[in-house]
């Protein structure tokens, strides 16, 4: 499959009080055409900053994107004008983000929302993008569409908007949807609708997807590769069958030993990752997380291990040990 | 004694919850009930964990609530060591609190941000008039942070100055501060990083153990909740549809909604999931102002037939332990 985004060596900080929070500390990686990207990593290890970085929605102040290319169909987007990058969100990429009711305008109809959106991009005439609208809508599997167009966003369910922003996301046939926990907030058996609701439409359209989540499970699921962030880098990337089955990086190994299975009886204990998650604004020039390593060793503590290949091209670690610990994981398991 | 065999700590029968939905602010005119809990039995026993779950708004804080009595239920009994509290008067309930505790999901919110940590896990002992000598009540504090894994030293910090998985360690220990036997934990473990997730899961079961504790553990995330409990029952719309020892429940699930609800979990296996044959669930959750005659569940359900829009099915015990309501299934 063709590349579709580029993103190369990107740098995101945030000015707080508490000091400078190196919130995207240099990440690279690639989405091809049509692919679906996860990228996982625990609570603020720069999974939406770096999202919205692609975007240039980072509110500055207090924060600044110091560094980095994003090459999408062809073009940086660090280099576009603010109108031109306005074109390209809600044109060629889509977003849909975890809270609906926040991204949806509570006193505008939905019709109305969406034909916003069609019309923006566009330059259509109303008929068409009530039309459109109308597509959409039945598209995103929601029933009596003519009615609901006509409704405001309280009147649906998390469900339904959901479906709504999603229909939002594809009404300029965008190349790339990324989103953000687009089903935290929802019940599992909606989770399951709305997460197969976008993957027969990205693949029936073959729009390209980067999903931010921390369930294992979506990802497993639902993604074609995988990227491991962890302290504002990503740790591991690679397919999901090679994340899951033969992790290389400690931080990937120590997470999927810490979650409970639903297909596995109950077992002793739960095995944990140590120690707690690293302060942003302490991080020294050793890799960020060998507080918490099992593996580490004084290397760990001189320099920043490079995302390298491991023996699989496709397959990359961040960690001085990854060939070692890979042989031992998989004797292990 | 095994747990099996224990008597049961804890009873509750026909339980409801109706609440008034009303109409106008000056008013107030009831135009309708929420059946938020609509005739709810099970049973725990000493020292075991049964796992409460199901969708949102089906019910489980509020059996939760009542049973801590934090309401008053409009109907049924809540037979506690032999007790029925489910209409014990007002003044009788700070003795029930010694015994029964609970730990909220919300970190951030359940504590009281001007409050130190040591003055917030004290405060409970405050009230009850234990440990009346303030440098024993000290010590007893740092005991417990100890005992939930943090440094004593936390005892002098704000809860903002900690993470999550710190804030929620606090709660534990503030509800252990009381000795108490039964603990509800409503979605105690929910808001963490898995990471962080497996310790605080990890905590509680030593604390199981170590003081033989009780807990209802309600949560939505059901890996969590096969892990952590003997028994589990499947709530939706105000009802359990299914109750069973867990390995039992998750790997023979009988209920067409435990089963629909099963299998929308992914497993965090690729290999696993491309052999799952999955099927989710069609529909939306209908509202308990208004739920639907006979089975709640009839309008989502992939084997109902016409019957199961008339009658409500009662659970009924299928197999040893394991109860169902639904008059499809034998
Ligand atoms: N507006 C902001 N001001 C200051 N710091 C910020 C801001 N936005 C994000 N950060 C910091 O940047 C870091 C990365 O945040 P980010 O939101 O990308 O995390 P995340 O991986 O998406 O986490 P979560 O899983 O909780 O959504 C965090 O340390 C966060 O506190
Ligand atoms: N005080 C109240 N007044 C009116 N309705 C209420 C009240 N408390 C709860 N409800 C309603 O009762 C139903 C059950 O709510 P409850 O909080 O018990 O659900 P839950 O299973 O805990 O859901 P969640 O998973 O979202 O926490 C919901 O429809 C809720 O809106
Ligand atoms: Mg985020
Ligand atoms: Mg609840």
């Amino acid at each position: 499959m063709p590349l579709l985004l580029d993103v190369r060596d990107l740098h995101t900080e945030f000015r707080t009080g508490a000091g400078l929070v190196r919130a995207v500390d240099g990440v690279s990686y690639t989405v091809d055409q049509g692919e679906t990207v996860a990228i996982v990593g625990e609570s603020g290890s720069g999974k939406s900053v770096s999202a919205m970085s692609i975007l240039r929605l980072i509110p500055d102040p207090p924060g600044r994107i110091t560094q980095g290319q994003i090459l999408f169909a062809g073009r940086d987007l660090m280099r576009l004008s603010d109108d031109a990058m306005r074109e390209v969100r809600g044109g060629e990429i889509g977003m849909v983000f975890q809270e609906p009711m926040t991204s949806l305008n509570p006193v505008l109809t939905i019709g109305r929302q969406i034909t916003e959106a069609v019309e923006q991009h566009r330059g259509v005439d109303w008929a068409t993008a009530q039309k459109r609208a109308l597509e959409l809508l039945a598209l995103v599997g929601i029933a009596d569409p003519a009615r609901r167009l006509k409704q405001y966003p309280h009147q649906l369910s998390g469900g339904m908007r959901q479906r709504v922003m999603i229909a939002i996301a594809l009404a300029c046939d965008p190349k790339l949807i990324i989103a953000d926990e687009p089903t935290t907030a929802l019940d599992v058996t909606i989770q399951a609708q709305i997460l197969e609701l976008m993957k027969d439409l990205t693949r029936r359209l073959n729009v390209a997807l980067i999903i931010i989540t921390h369930n294992l499970g979506v990802v497993a699921r639902y993604a074609n590769r995988v990227n491991v962030m962890y302290a504002g880098r990503i740790v591991e990337s690679g397919s999901a069958a090679a994340i899951y089955h033969r992790p290389r990086h400690p931080y990937t190994i120590a997470l999927l030993r810490s979650v409970p299975r639903l297909d596995r009886p109950r077992q002793a204990k739960l095995d944990p990752v140590d120690g707690q998650p690293p302060d942003l604004t302490r991080l020294d020039g050793g890799c960020s997380f060998r507080p918490r390593c099992r593996f580490a060793v004084d290397a760990c503590a001189h320099g920043r291990p490079p995302l390298e290949a491991t023996d699989d091209a496709a397959h990359l670690a961040a960690c001085f040990r990854s060939r070692e610990i890979g042989g031992a994981t998989g004797a292990a398991a | 004694m095994t747990v099996a065999e224990a008597p049961p700590l804890l009873e509750v029968r026909g339980l409801r919850m109706h609440f008034a939905v009303t109409e106008g602010i000056l008013s107030g005119r009831t135009v309708g009930q929420v059946k938020a809990v609509d005739g709810v039995d099970f049973t725990i026993r000493r020292g075991e964990t049964l796992g409460l779950v199901g969708e949102s708004g089906c019910g489980k804080t509020t059996t939760g609530r009542c049973i801590l009595r934090l309401e008053t239920p409009t109907e049924g009994a809540i037979i506690y060591d032999g007790v029925d509290i489910a209409k014990l008067p007002r003044k009788d309930l700070l003795a029930l609190r010694r015994r029964i505790q609970v730990i909220f999901q919300d970190p951030y919110s359940s504590l009281n941000p001007r409050m130190k940590v040591g003055d917030i896990i004290a405060e409970p002992m405050m009230v009850h008039g234990i440990e009346r000598d303030a440098k024993r009540r000290d010590a007893r504090v740092r005991e417990l942070l100890s005992v939930c894994g943090l440094n004593p030293k936390f005892a002098d910090r704000y809860p903002h100055e900690m993470s999550g998985g710190q804030r929620q360690r606090v709660g534990i220990a503030r509800a252990l501060a009381l000795q108490p036997e039964f603990i509800v934990c409503d979605e105690a473990v929910s808001a963490l990083d898995v990471s962080i997730q497996a310790q605080v899961v990890n905590l509680l079961e030593d604390l199981r153990e170590r003081f033989g504790l009780t807990y209802l553990f309600i949560a939505h995330d059901l890996s969590v909740v096969r892990h952590l409990c003997q028994r589990v029952a499947v709530m939706y719309l105000g009802r359990i549809v299914e109750l069973a020892d867990g390995d039992e429940l998750f790997d023979h699930p009988l209920h067409p909604y435990t089963q629909a609800l099963l299998s929308a979990v992914p497993v965090p296996d690729p290999t696993v999931e491309a052999t799952r044959n999955f099927r989710p669930a069609k529909g939306e959750i209908p509202s308990p102002i208004n739920p639907p005659p006979g089975c709640v569940f009839h309008p989502r359900c992939p084997i109902a037939v016409e019957n199961c829009k008339h009658a409500r099915p009662e659970l009924r015990e299928l197999r040893p332990g394991h109860w169902v309501a639904c008059s499809e299934v034998h």
